[in-house]
């Protein structure tokens, strides 16, 4: 593997580790506030139909991008009503949004478009553009330096840059700030905030609207950067690997971003080779597909550091004595 | 009687001191259940005020609506003569209150600052209130001999010091009126007194404590004047100097305290259960059961006092097979496995070990099944009701039950309701009926009358003795001091994970008893 | 004291729920500019119309029967599998070994064996979850998960390194033999002399489902391991004090919902496809989780709701080809009924209950 080969593989590494990336912060939101989320696919999918539907007509990336996140942030209000409001139970709240994304994506696009479920190819202003980093082609002619800065590092839609910034801003944020404490804190007791005169619920509605905006920029990013325009099912499975990331990463943000470029990385190698040759032994293609999946089992069956989710995840809050 | 010359003159202990809360005829119901019914209070500043009354009596639900967790039906709340309402948490603390909940209302996770600032933060940013809570927090600590690392992670901390990291938050955020509730249940002697100690020190600085308990002792011993209320009333509010401890227990029940139990003499015969250094040792590493050893014959009854959470519920547990320990345990000679490891509550049965556990609604009863379901929880192999090798026999099952309900007149006597329907009494009557109907060696009970009205107790305590006559060995686990001294054979004392000592109950008394509970024995 | 009767709680709340799925899935199609009556009308017709929607209809009610009873089993037990569709996906692989391994002489047969070796193989795949749950405290419903993807990623290596046949590009195993081919529902109801379309794949499956719900019902209610799920599901710290073993309750529920949701591929591997294809579950395993919750885990709610669901996809296959409405509304109308039926059970439940008690204090 030469040196080109290398750096194109680690580009698409960052691409792909962008919506992983988002998403996981989205669910990282949620989960510290203890309201479990399996529906980051679901959020992202919408979003990514509905920014590119709407990048689509308009010739706007920016009202899609919007949109997008508009219609993220509708599926984490069915969340937050079921499983906040109504103390349902969040795990059948995520698989029924999953579900929901799924079809009316599908039916709506077929609809609008009768493109089996696609929007038109996004063109133009339709797309994020590639930011082109300052000095960039100055340094282009640096060895080594030059070509990770020009082709690896430079170069990529605002929506990758934004991803990366989003990490130290959310450990700044859940941290350094009495938002961030009451929003751990609810999900680590609701009752301990409850009685020091926090509304659990407002905090849980908070997290939750974090959790879409994030998912909806993660959906946006895959219709209008990573590829032009949303095809049926773009996401396919993407808000798992970010869920199984966030486990990963033991509901941390800057582990979390270790968790999907390492994530991303498989991708990318899976996408280049079809089966990889380690000396002699031959790693089968869907191997590292499944790859994210394996690890995480690993690390919830606890062989290798225990994750111990948020200790009030997945409970609704009830008033008590 | 004393007793209703106190009801008599119920606000003679008014105090002429300006008051700090006041509560004038709150009424407050949960479906039909009237938890307070036309409460009124007066609490002077800067003093001690004790409530106490049975489980249940309402003194818990009245704060709760001090604190702005419910919402009264009727009356009136004034702190500091002026009337307010306390929608909310947050109106409570703006109003001065600050409480000390029985369960920690702490995120363990976090370092006690954070914990403290938790919602009273300065602004957006964690850096300054941090910096502000650490120096209030050294004041506090100088005045009130309130120390506690401020760094460390609350699930690193003693009870004693978490206890104190709640008491720390109502101070910070200026709490005036303070309210603990059974501040005590889960401390030892040693940070009881230091407990005490700060509350005086808080008292002498004008601040005003609401002591919720159920401990005589400590009313006696730390307030200046107490409430008592029953049954969702107040029925007295007395100066805690010109009072006793028998007055006020009379007070609390409305009776003679004594329960007469008709007993004959006992006759124990050949050793049934032996326990040699038995200990246990919890998830947190903590160890509950330091080396109990004890005896109980057939025809006896052993009877284990004790303040909650010194061992007793650990006992029952290794015994009825729930929890693992280490140790020597016989049953009839024979030696049980308390390792776990070809052990479970199962092979406890069938060795003749029956238990009724101190917890029904959360150990023996589901209380989503119903009434014969529950009666085969535990016995579900039992080849009664079996119709064959594969399928239960449902109908033999219900057939048992209706007769058993009967008998123990648990009512209504339908075996098709789900436990939960049940009241308290009869849902335990149905555990008692399961449990001594299957004729074992050894009954262990826990808290047999625990939240259990009179009628059902005086029935649960006949069915006790019935056992005992019929040769069998019974080891009674009980907070309630009079029911081990009525009913009991011996009586074992413990205390932190030991037993403090044997007494014989028609050769000690409550204050005797009262000491080796408190720790202080023979040993 | 219950808040309302039994028949309220078991009957009028999942039909509450269904109509309001229904009629936000009718407000869809309103959206976008169809006419829901003529839908309905035109998914009655083409579903029960006649025997040969009937005949679909049936089909996938009894994939919906199998994943929908795994689902109600492990609820049953207070766990939640999603894990469904990994297992039914290992499920038809289980088939494909048994029918491709021998020479099966007849039908009868390889149907015995295919039924073991789908049930073993989707136990299999849920004994991994199940015994980190029980043993190492692992989220049983994130595991699932995870499983179902690394189940997908394993058919596709088998089918297209291991089974699919010399010179084939299609990554799908070979054809099974014909004796393995199962009687088709036209045929069974044939020998009652009772006419049935014949172009429909419904098949001898549907009988075993329809026994396997009964077989729940009995696990459940009328046998020692069943009460013992219950109690574990209910209080598992009151299951211990009952001596009932967490890990070996957790181990059998899982073991029998594994083996539920694999032997769904005897129906649409070895009754239908006849052979192992990408992604032959297609979805079959998270509507199970719709028909569990709309049966309220009863083996005869389940039943129902298989058949509802059954004519669900079938009339939703019959929208997709006469009007622009297309197939996923199905899955539309499902997410709908998870929401309603599971995450806002309480949102439908409250308001019910709240009639009934004014009913009763009227009274």
């Amino acid at each position: 593997m030469d040196f080109l080969t290398l750096l194109q593989i680690l580009d698409s590494t960052l691409r792909l580790a962008t919506p992983l990336l988002l998403a996981c912060l989205a669910g990282m939101f949620s989960e510290r506030a203890g309201i479990f989320d399996i529906g980051l696919e679901g959020k992202m999918l919408a979003a990514a139909f509905v920014s590119g539907a709407v990048a689509a007509v308009t010739v706007n990336v920016w009202l899609g991008l919007l949109a997008g996140i508009g219609a993220s942030l509708l599926l984490a209000g069915i969340h937050g009503l079921a499983s906040i409001t109504f103390r349902g139970n969040q795990l059948i709240s995520g698989v029924a949004i999953n579900s929901l994304a799924a079809g009316l994506t599908v039916l709506i696009g077929q609809n609008w478009f009768g493109l089996g479920g696609r929007t038109p190819s996004l063109v133009g202003d339709g797309r994020f553009p590639p930011l082109t980093l300052p000095f960039s082609e100055a340094l282009a002619p640096v060895p080594v330096i030059g070509p990770i800065y020009h082709d690896l590092i430079s170069g990529h839609t605002f929506l990758v840059y934004g991803a990366m910034a989003l990490v130290p801003a959310s450990w700044w944020l859940l941290s350094r700030t009495r938002f961030g404490l009451r929003l751990r804190a609810v999900g680590e007791n609701p009752a301990a905030v409850d009685t020091a005169g926090v509304s659990v619920v407002r905090m849980r509605f908070a997290a939750v609207a974090i959790c879409g905006v994030l998912c909806g920029l993660a959906g946006a990013y895959l219709a209008t950067g990573l590829s032009a325009g949303f095809v049926k099912d773009m996401t396919a499975g993407r808000g798992f690997i970010a869920l199984a990331a966030l486990i990963f990463a033991k509901w941390r943000p800057v582990q979390a971003m270790g968790a999907c470029l390492l994530f991303g990385l498989l991708e990318a190698i899976a996408n280049r080779y079809q089966n990889i040759d380690l000396g002699g032994v031959i790693i089968p293609v869907q191997f590292m597909q499944a790859l994210p999946y394996i690890l995480t089992v690993v690390i919830l069956a606890g062989f290798v550091g225990k994750a111990v989710p948020p200790r009030a995840g997945g409970e609704p809050y009830v008033k008590e004595r | 009687m004393v007793g209703n010359e106190i009801l008599g003159r119920q606000d003679t202990a008014a105090p002429s001191a300006p008051l700090a809360i006041e509560l004038r005829g709150i009424s407050k119901s949960f479906g039909p259940v009237q938890a307070n019914k036309n409460i009124s209070i007066r609490v002077a500043r800067g003093s001690i005020h004790g409530i106490i009354g049975e489980n249940g009596a309402g003194k818990s639900t009245l704060m709760s609506i001090l604190y702005g967790f419910y919402k009264a039906d009727s009356g009136e709340i004034l702190i500091g003569g002026k009337t307010v309402t306390i929608p909310d948490s947050q109106s409570a603390i703006r109003a001065g209150i600050g409480m000390v909940f029985q369960h920690f209302k702490l995120v363990q996770n976090f370092t006690v600052l954070e914990n403290i600032i938790l919602g009273a933060e300065e602004g957006r940013f964690l850096r300054p209130s941090l910096t502000k809570a650490r120096a209030v927090l050294k004041k506090l600590a100088e005045d009130y001999e309130l120390d506690v690392d401020p760094d460390a992670v609350v699930e690193d901390l003693s009870v004693g010091h978490q206890q104190r990291v709640e008491i720390l938050k109502a101070l910070y955020r200026q709490a005036d009126i303070l309210i603990l509730d059974e501040p005590t249940g889960v401390l030892t002697p040693d940070e009881a007194d230091h407990l005490f100690r700060i509350l005086r020190g808080l008292r002498d600085q004008g601040k005003t404590i609401v002591l919720i308990t159920h401990k005589l002792r400590e009313i006696m011993e730390i307030t200046d004047h107490v409430s008592v209320m029953r049954r969702g009333e107040m029925v007295a509010t007395v100066t805690t100097a010109d009072t006793s401890p028998e007055d006020l227990a009379e007070l609390m029940v409305g009776r003679k305290v004594l329960l007469h139990v008709e007993k004959s003499p006992a006759n124990p015969g050949r050793t049934v259960l032996e326990v040699e250094n038995l200990r246990v040792v919890d998830d947190n590493k903590v160890e509950r059961l330091r080396g109990i050893s004890l005896q109980v014959r057939a025809g006896e009854i052993l009877g284990i006092a004790g303040v909650a959470g010194n061992g007793q519920s650990e006992l029952l547990q290794v015994l009825g097979g729930i929890s693992n320990g280490t140790g020597i345990v016989r049953l009839n000679g024979e030696s049980l496995d308390v390792t776990g490891k070809h052990s479970d509550g199962q092979t406890r049965r069938a060795k003749g070990i029956a238990h009724v556990p101190e917890d029904r609604q959360h150990l023996g009863l589901i209380m989503d099944f119903t009434a014969w379901e529950n009666m085969a929880f535990g016995y579900h192999n039992a080849p009664e009701y079996q119709r064959n090798a594969l399928l239960m026999n449902n109908e033999a099952l219900r057939a048992d039950t209706a007769r058993k309900m009967e008998r123990f007149d648990v009512r209504p006597p339908n075996p098709t309701l789900a436990a939960k329907s049940f009241s308290g009494g009869n849902q335990q009557k149905i555990v008692v009926a399961r449990e001594i109907e299957r004729n074992p060696d050894l009954l262990l009970i826990g808290q047999p009358t625990r939240g259990v009205d009179i009628g059902a107790i005086e029935f649960i305590h006949k069915q006790i003795l019935a056992l005992r006559e019929a040769g069998k060995a019974i080891l009674l686990v009980s907070v309630e001091l009079d029911e081990i001294m009525s009913l009991s054979d011996r009586i074992a004392v413990m205390f932190d994970g030991r037993i403090m000592g044997e007494r014989l109950p028609d050769q000690t008394n409550e204050r005797e008893l009262g000491l080796l509970m408190a720790g202080m024995g023979d040993k | 004291m219950d808040r309302m009767p039994k028949w309220a709680d078991a009957l009028l709340v999942p039909l509450i729920s269904l109509i309001i799925a229904f009629f936000i899935s009718g407000l869809v199609i309103l959206a976008i500019g169809e006419d829901p009556i003529a839908a309905m009308k035109l998914m009655i017709d083409g579903a029960l119309g006649s025997t040969y929607g009937w005949g679909y209809t049936l089909y996938y009610a009894t994939n919906f029967m199998f994943t929908g009873l795994a689902v109600a089993v492990a609820f049953h037990a207070g766990l939640f599998n999603i894990g469904g569709e990994g297992q039914a996906t290992l499920g038809g692989l289980g088939v494909a070994v048994v029918c491709l391994a021998l020479p099966w002489p007849h039908w009868s047969l390889a149907l015995g064996a295919a039924v073991i070796g789908a049930a073993a193989f989707g136990a299999l795949w849920a004994a991994v979850p199940a015994w980190l749950q029980a043993k190492r405290g692992s989220h049983i419903v994130i595991t699932t998960i995870m499983f179902n993807f690394i189940a997908a990623s394993l058919l596709n290596y088998v089918l297209v390194n291991i089974m699919r046949p010399v010179g084939s590009m299609d990554p799908a195993s070979a054809r099974f033999a014909v004796e393995t081919k199962l009687p088709r529902l036209h045929e069974i109801l044939g020998l009652v002399g009772i006419p049935f379309n014949n172009r429909n794949p419904a098949n001898i499956s549907l009988l075993i489902a329809m026994a396997a719900c009964v077989l729940v019902w009995v696990l459940i209610w009328h046998t020692r391991l069943g009460y013992q799920i219950r109690a574990f599901g209910k209080s598992e710290k009151a299951a211990v004090y009952a001596g009932i073993r967490p890990v070996r309750i957790t181990m059998y529920a899982m073991l029998i919902s594994g083996g539920l949701a694999g032997m769904m591929a005897v129906n649409n591997v070895m009754g239908e496809a006849q052979r192992l294809v990408l992604n032959s579950v297609e979805g079959a395993g998270f509507i199970g989780i719709a028909v569990a919750l709309m049966g309220r885990n009863h083996p005869f709610g389940v039943f129902l709701a298989a058949i509802l669901f059954g004519f669900l996809y079938q009339g939703g296959a019959e929208l997709a080809l006469w009007t622009k409405i297309p197939r996923e509304l199905i899955v539309v109308v499902q997410a709908l009924v998870i929401l309603f039926t599971g995450a806002l059970d309480n949102m439908v439940r409250m308001p019910v209950e709240r009639v009934f008690m004014a009913f009763r204090k009227a009274k």
